[in-house]
């Protein structure tokens, strides 16, 4: 039956067609569309990927809950690798530019994107920063999202991956309780591990539980104010580096 | 409340369709929304009652199929259903799965006058 009138057609046009159907029926119509609902942005980090490919950059898209560490270690990270290859950053955040200001000051090139009401960035925002930034070439350019364990997890950028940081102060439960954004992550990087003589904090337990949602994630332990753990950190990033610079 | 930039899009696509295939108002707005998606179905109805307000879709009702979620569970080699990322696998208990399906989101037609 025809869900639109009730008469014995096929639904929407059919209705309509066969000369049957009422005055209601005749008015209304079903449009075919079939199109992703995200498609407009798929389409700006499409062009965002194409420009990393041709710039020989690797872009990656750290994310996390507010508070989790991403600028202290993305200032760790600008200072120790600046003279090894072009280094900038894209900083999310819904208002000031506190965040960008305290990257500029290792002297790496910064973007303030300012969200207000958004709760992620998306792939146009990037394409918009970066006419702002010099071109990296051989480098890499980061994107720190905005501090959120939720919304930036289902826009894609553009980027050759995401990042999750979980500080050994927010569980170990994390990955359970915020499962899209661990699922969507390439490398979880447990931060803050400097804290981890005054806490019980099970570091295997979060390990465990973002294989649980992701058993491709890598996992890695950091501290950017002791500096543990960043060596793996940089080689990671070399490796990922190698291959998007080909 | 990224379902506010979810209603956006759809709004967008329902704009678009109005220009293109020749219609002035939209009563209803079939959607697949995946159960793997990271979009909550009531916080777009939500969302998009708020953002469809004086555009082509005002009024509109959303229809939301869910497909769900499909995981190929590593161990035994087959597509076995989940409903959330990190459940195990329903045949052995394992927790090396990789999704496969369940997380479209998806505008699939649209009712209009």
């Amino acid at each position: 039956m025809c869900g639109v009138c009730g008469c014995g057609a096929a639904d929407g046009p059919g209705a309509t067609r066969d000369g049957r159907a009422p005055a209601l029926a005749a008015a209304a119509r079903i449009v075919r569309v079939e199109r992703d609902i995200l498609e407009k942005n798929d389409r700006y980090a499409a062009t965002n990927r194409a420009r990393f490919a041709a710039g020989r950059t690797l872009a990656l898209n750290l994310v996390s809950s507010p508070g989790a560490g991403k600028t202290a270690l993305l200032v760790r990270t600008l200072t120790e690798l600046r003279d090894r290859y072009p280094l900038a950053v894209i900083e999310g955040d819904q208002q000031t530019s506190l965040d960008a200001d305290r990257i500029r000051a290792t002297g790496a090139p910064a973007v303030q994107i300012n969200t207000g009401k958004l709760c992620h960035l998306d792939a146009r925002l990037v394409a918009d920063a970066l006419a702002g930034l010099p071109p990296l070439d051989g480098g890499v350019l980061f994107i720190e999202n905005v501090g959120n364990l939720v919304c930036p997890a289902g826009f894609d950028l553009g980027e050759a991956g995401k990042v999750v940081l979980a500080s050994v102060t927010e569980g170990e439960d994390k990955p359970l309780k915020y499962p899209d954004m661990f699922h969507a992550a390439r490398l979880v990087l447990i931060t803050k591990t400097d804290l981890l003589p005054h806490l019980e904090f099970d570091v295997a337990a979060l390990a465990a539980n973002a294989r649980a949602v992701n058993p491709r994630a890598e996992v890695l332990q950091v501290s950017a104010r002791t500096g543990a753990g960043l060596d793996a950190w940089y080689a990671w990033l070399a490796g990922r580096r190698a291959d998007a610079i080909g | 409340m990224h379902e506010l930039a979810i209603a956006e899009s759809i709004v967008e696509l329902a704009a678009e369709h109005a220009a293109r295939d020749g219609f002035r108002q939209v009563r209803r707005i079939h959607l697949a929304i995946g159960a793997l998606s990271h979009v909550d179905p009531r916080a777009l109805e939500f969302g998009f009652a708020a953002v469809a307000s004086g555009t082509v879709a005002d009024g509109a009702t959303l229809v939301i199929d869910r497909p769900p979620g499909v995981a190929r569970c590593l161990a035994c080699q087959v597509d076995v259903p989940i409903a959330a990322y990190g459940d195990p696998c329903p045949g052995c208990g394992g927790a090396e799965l990789m999704a496969v399906g369940g997380a479209e989101l998806r505008v699939i037609d649209l009712e209009v006058v």
